[in-house]
């Protein structure tokens, strides 16, 4: 219909914004009525709402994380120096109502009677520690407490190895430097306890008071001074923020994301699975809004064809139903907004208490962004394309109803909600790496489905001369939808898909994350163990049911060259390797690779290799140090040079609370250099007086006690467990309704199907068995599609993200299909109850 | 039975005809006693048809007509047992349809009922062939293929039988639907507007063809139109008005 061939069609053209609106809004109101949109604005609020709900609830799941990782640092913020802080630090973070807490600490030797420990001495103030806290017992391996107290002035605590050590009980008396203290408790806990484990000397606590009267600290001592500061996020930001422009050298602000590496990796992950549980609800969303959407326009093609025979110009369609959609989106969207505020709310009141022992911080208003985007994106993105090929309805469709629109471009067509989704996706997970896996698990998904779907369609049509009434109806419907039913077993896949993902492969993979710190990882270490009490102490230790034990070598070395050229400090950027190369680190040999190390580069020992100048370098220092497979690397270890050519990289799970080495050489290398042993084991709580004993028999061996943090570390990991198992609960109800907008969608054409084969005599039964023919057939290839997809997924997210060993599940299948046929045979017949108990006349001439 | 009773209370029926069985007139292929339909509309209840009552003699062919909204379509679809009646009773075949329920009534039609529709209403996933096919299985011939493929060659689509609707034209689809109609030999064929959607010369084919096929099978047809040429072919018309049956009019049979 051209512009100019009648007056009508020319006003029609160019109708205004506001009548094009007017009549939006009536279109709106009559479809409302009409029930079509009603599943459209239910897919939208739902995606909505659980992206608003998801996003509310981590976001205060987030914070209080943060907070519980704030114990291991004492704070939320740190300010740290080697110099005493300026005062106008923690003058300025008061006024901002921040709390504050100051420590030093400083190595000393600590006396009793006549025995002398190196020991690490921290002094505290009052107020700490501003987050966790202290715990103590009354004597050595005995049952703690926690206290909120500092050490009283004039007294001490001391930790259990120190005592053992010293051979004192709570009550006796130490010198440290220039003044005696009375020991008051036994130090069990310390929530900020620095350092690398295998370093650190023994503890001793007292109150910052005291520290004058020792004269330990002058000035040019070495001590570690620091300002801990907690309070309200605003108040650190804003500390934070004014803090970096007057910190001077040898100050620096140290985070939560600064505190213990094991830590760090824990709330890495937390993240991560948290964010896939976003995007997985993103991605549902999407997919219920483009069902909805598809079968929406498709119920509109005939008044469309009337609007467009009535003069209606393409334009025109266009604008009626994007504005349609806009008002829609509006309202969905602040609905879907107060619904996921509302249900975010509620959640936590029953699992809050999982997460934080106090009630979580409110929640911030920055989750209502990405909520009302991806609400925006998915509705313009799948939901646009199916409403623009409106404008494509033939207004011969008026006198033709076989008339629909043309040429169903699907990849032109949902490309941009793809490439829309998939920078959605990278904002919320806040790395490329996830987002492309989520989504190539995706694409690949919609492809394998498709191409399934196809297959099927061919095969189906082999199939249907051999099969019954019922059976052939049913097959016959899936083979001649073509395109409509890949679509279909699509949607049926990913929401398939999603639930398995959230049942089997959350499971999975949670396990394995809990595997990871198993129950009997090593929680104590045995350092300075003498090579000549190597073999009483493995007998000591298989005498007391410690069997297996293996002590490893260690040998301290500095690295001076690379490839003959010296390495120093000033070679490097990065602060990290800086430290490296200025201090000694720990080399070792084995000739057996560690359970946990992994070759990634070159070859472990080959025949021949013992005695040679070889090492195998862990992946991490290399990439750190710029050394690559075959550099040669020169260390000085107790003054003497030692040439060695790199002829493997490894990687080591740093987090497994067992003992690794930068370096490790072949035997025969490093034996004649001075070593000392060490090694770690599980040793059960109720068998803790075995350490006390094992210290009464080798004094000098030095027991390291990492149970307690260990504890914390778990706690941790359960915390974050259960808080991404609620989110995925989440998800989940969203799952159930990409299935149910799936099998919904060809309700209408199932509907008439029945109410045709009806009028020709088929008896209900018949009808009912076609439809199960149908949607079992749909969910059995959906159902096995999708356990594919999720199992290449779960291997993809197993090995490349979270660094998991990937574990096979031969149940996804039987799930998958089994979900898959009961679940979509069981959802469509109940979906076609009504149309069953109609009587076929009435549904033949509604439809 | 409550045969007599309905006897007293039925209209234009000869007690004659009465016998022992549930039919109440032995010849009559359908018998119409006090049939009426009443649906709820927003305006209050709606009498679409009431107090009808008549009977259709085995092969005789009857035309429904009236105009727009007077009930055709609904008696038609209370004649073959697709919906319910408010009150009154059918005999089809026989058998009164208000003591089947709804499988026993699909039953019913699988082996004694055809069906020719305005809008066709082909299920467009099964090719000619199989639509055709379809009540031939429901009803469980065994022979399906081969009879439906002989009835595609008597309406002349035998070169079309692997075709699906959508590649067919408005008549082509029709005679797949007469063909259907006619699968099984049905004693009663219902016809609701089979021209309404062809062009005059295709619809005159149409009404040929179904008209022929009805000669040589011996059928009963129902005929709901509006077009009274249309009507004139049928050995009688009934006329609604409103919801209420103006008159019955014996005809001459007419050929062609």
């Amino acid at each position: 219909m051209t512009r100019t061939a009648t007056g009508v069609s020319a006003e029609m053209g160019s109708i205004s914004w506001r009548a094009v609106g007017c009549m939006a809004l009536r279109a709106l109101g009559r479809d409302w009525q009409s029930g079509e949109l009603r599943v459209l604005a239910a897919a939208l609020l739902i995606a909505v709402a659980s992206v608003a709900a998801v996003s509310f609830f981590t976001d205060r799941i987030q914070q209080a994380m943060e907070r519980k990782a704030s114990e291991l640092l004492g704070a939320d913020l740190v300010v740290a120096a080697s110099n005493p802080i300026q005062p106008a630090l923690a003058d300025t973070a008061l006024q901002q109502g921040l709390q504050t807490a100051e420590t030093l600490s400083f190595r000393s030797v600590v006396l009793a009677g006549d025995v002398t420990q190196l020991t690490e001495v921290k002094a505290v103030g009052p107020g700490y520690p501003l987050r966790g806290a202290l715990q103590v017992s009354d004597r050595p391996f005995g049952p703690p407490r926690t206290v909120d107290t500092i050490p009283s002035p004039g007294q001490v605590w001391l930790d259990e190895r120190l005592l053992q050590i010293l051979g004192l009980q709570a009550g006796g008396t130490v010198n440290l430097g220039a003044r005696a203290f009375r020991v008051e408790h036994v130090l069990a806990y310390e929530p900020d306890r620095a350092g690398d484990l295998f370093s650190i000397a023994p503890r001793l606590l007292l109150n910052l008071a005291d520290i004058p009267s020792t004269g330990l600290v002058q000035a040019g001592s070495r001590v570690a001074y620091r300002l801990l500061l907690a309070g309200e996020p605003a108040a650190l930001e804003g500390f934070k923020t004014w803090a970096r422009t007057r910190l001077v050298a040898g100050e620096k602000l140290e985070g939560v994301r600064d505190a213990r590496v094991e830590l760090r990796s824990a709330l890495d992950r937390a993240q991560r699975f948290l964010n896939l549980a976003a995007l997985v609800s993103v991605i549902l969303a999407g997919v219920g809004v483009a069902i909805a959407a598809r079968r929406f326009a498709a119920r509109h093609w005939d008044s469309v064809a009337i609007l467009r025979c009535v003069g209606a110009t393409e334009a025109l369609i266009v604008r009626l139903f994007v504005l349609e959609l806009l008002m829609l989106a509006m309202l969905a969207g602040a609905a879907g907004l107060l619904t996921g505020y509302l249900a975010q709310y509620g959640l936590s009141g029953v699992l809050g208490s999982l997460v934080s022992r106090t009630e979580l911080p409110a929640p911030s208003l920055w989750p209502v962004l990405p909520a009302l985007a991806t609400g925006f994106v998915t509705l313009l993105g799948f939901g646009l394309p199916p409403l623009l090929r409106l404008r494509e309805v033939p207004p011969l469709r008026v006198l033709r109803r076989d008339l629909g629109p043309v040429n169903p471009r699907l990849l032109a067509l949902y490309g941009p909600a793809v490439a829309a989704t998939l920078a959605l996706l990278i904002w919320q997970a806040g790395e490329w790496r996830l987002a492309l896996y989520v989504c190539a698990g995706v694409a690949g998904t919609v492809t394998v489905l498709s191409l399934a779907a196809w297959g099927l369609v061919k095969a189906l049509n082999l199939l249907r001369g051999q099969v019954g009434v019922a059976w052939r109806f049913g097959m016959a419907n899936i083979a001649r939808r073509g395109s409509g039913s890949a679509v279909q077993v699509v949607a049926l896949g990913l929401g398939l898909m999603a639930l398995l993902m959230l049942t089997l492969v959350r499971t999975d993979l949670l396990t394995s994350w809990r595997a990871s710190l198993p129950a009997d990882a090593p929680n104590h270490f045995l350092i300075n163990v003498q090579t000549s009490e190597v073999t009483q102490v493995q007998t000591f230790l298989r005498e007391h049911g410690l069997h297996d034990v293996e002590l490893f070598p260690m040998v301290r070395g500095r690295l001076t060259a690379i490839n003959g050229r010296n390495v120093g400090p000033e070679d490097y950027q990065n602060p990290r390797a800086q430290r490296l190369v200025a201090r000694e680190f720990n080399l070792s040999w084995t000739d057996t690779l560690q359970e946990d190390n992994r070759i990634l580069a070159g070859h472990w020992w080959r025949t021949g290799d013992q005695g040679q100048g070889v090492a195998s370098v862990e992946t991490g220092l290399a990439e750190e140090l710029g050394i690559v497979l075959g550099d040669t690397l020169r260390f000085q270890i107790a003054g003497q040079d030692l040439a060695a050519k790199v002829t493997s990289l490894r990687s080591v799970e740093w987090d497994s609370f067992r003992a690794n080495f930068f370096v490790v050489f072949p035997s025969g290398v490093l034996d004649a250099y001075p070593a000392t042993w060490i090694t770690s084991f599980h040793l059960p709580i109720d068998r803790k007086p075995v350490m006390a004993e094992l210290v009464r028999h080798f004094p000098s061996i030095t027991v390291l006690d990492v149970e307690a943090l260990m504890t914390k570390v778990r706690e941790i990991m359960d915390r974050v467990i259960s808080a991404v198992e609620y989110v995925f609960l989440f998800t989940l109800a969203a799952g159930l309704v990409v299935l149910y907008a799936a099998i919904q969608a060809t309700q209408d054409e199932r509907r008439f199907e029945s109410a045709v084969l009806r009028t020709l005599g088929a008896q209900r039964a018949v009808v009912r068995q076609s439809l199960l023919a149908e949607f079992a057939t749909l969910g059995l290839l959906a159902g096995v599609l999708a356990a594919a997809a999720a199992t290449v997924l779960s291997y993809g997210l197993a090995t490349q993200v979270f660094d998991f060993p990937y574990r096979w599940n031969s149940w996804i299948w039987l799930l998958g299909g089994g979900a898959g046929v009961l679940g979509v045979g069981l959802a469509g017949l109940l979906g076609a109850r009504s149309a069953l108990a109609q009587p076929p006349w009435r549904a033949l001439r509604e439809l | 039975m409550r045969v007599d009773h309905n006897l007293e209370a039925g209209s234009g029926i000869s007690v004659a005809s009465v016998f022992a069985s549930d039919n109440p007139v032995a010849s009559a292929i359908i018998q119409v006693e006090d049939l009426g339909k009443q649906v709820i509309s927003p305006e209050g209840p709606l009498i679409i048809l009431d107090a009808i009552g008549f009977s259709i003699a085995r092969g005789e062919s009857v035309a429904v007509v009236g105009a727009s909204g007077s009930g055709k379509s609904t008696l038609l679809g209370l004649l073959a047992g697709l919906d319910t009646p408010t009150h009154g009773r059918v005999w089809l075949a026989g058998v009164d349809l208000n003591r089947l329920d709804e499988d026993g009534r699909a039953l019913l039609r699988a082996q004694r009922v055809g069906f020719v529709f305005q809008s066709f209403q082909l299920l467009t996933g099964l090719t000619a062939l199989e639509n055709v096919m379809l009540p031939l299985e429901l009803a469980g011939h065994a022979d399906a293929r081969q009879q439906a493929l002989e009835l595609l060659e008597r309406v002349g689509l035998q070169a079309r039988a692997r075709h699906y609707p959508s590649q067919l034209s408005g008549g082509e689809q029709q005679r797949v639907a007469i063909a259907r109609a006619f699968a099984g030999n049905p004693d009663v064929l219902f016809a609701d507007e089979p021209t309404g959607n062809l062009d005059q010369k295709t619809g005159h084919r149409i009404i040929d063809l179904l008209f022929a096929l009805n000669r040589e099978q011996g059928a009963t047809l129902v005929l709901v139109t509006h077009d009274q040429e249309l009507a004139a072919y049928c050995d009688r018309v009934l006329e609604l008005d409103d919801g209420r049956l103006r008159e019955s009019l014996a005809q001459p049979s007419s050929g062609a």
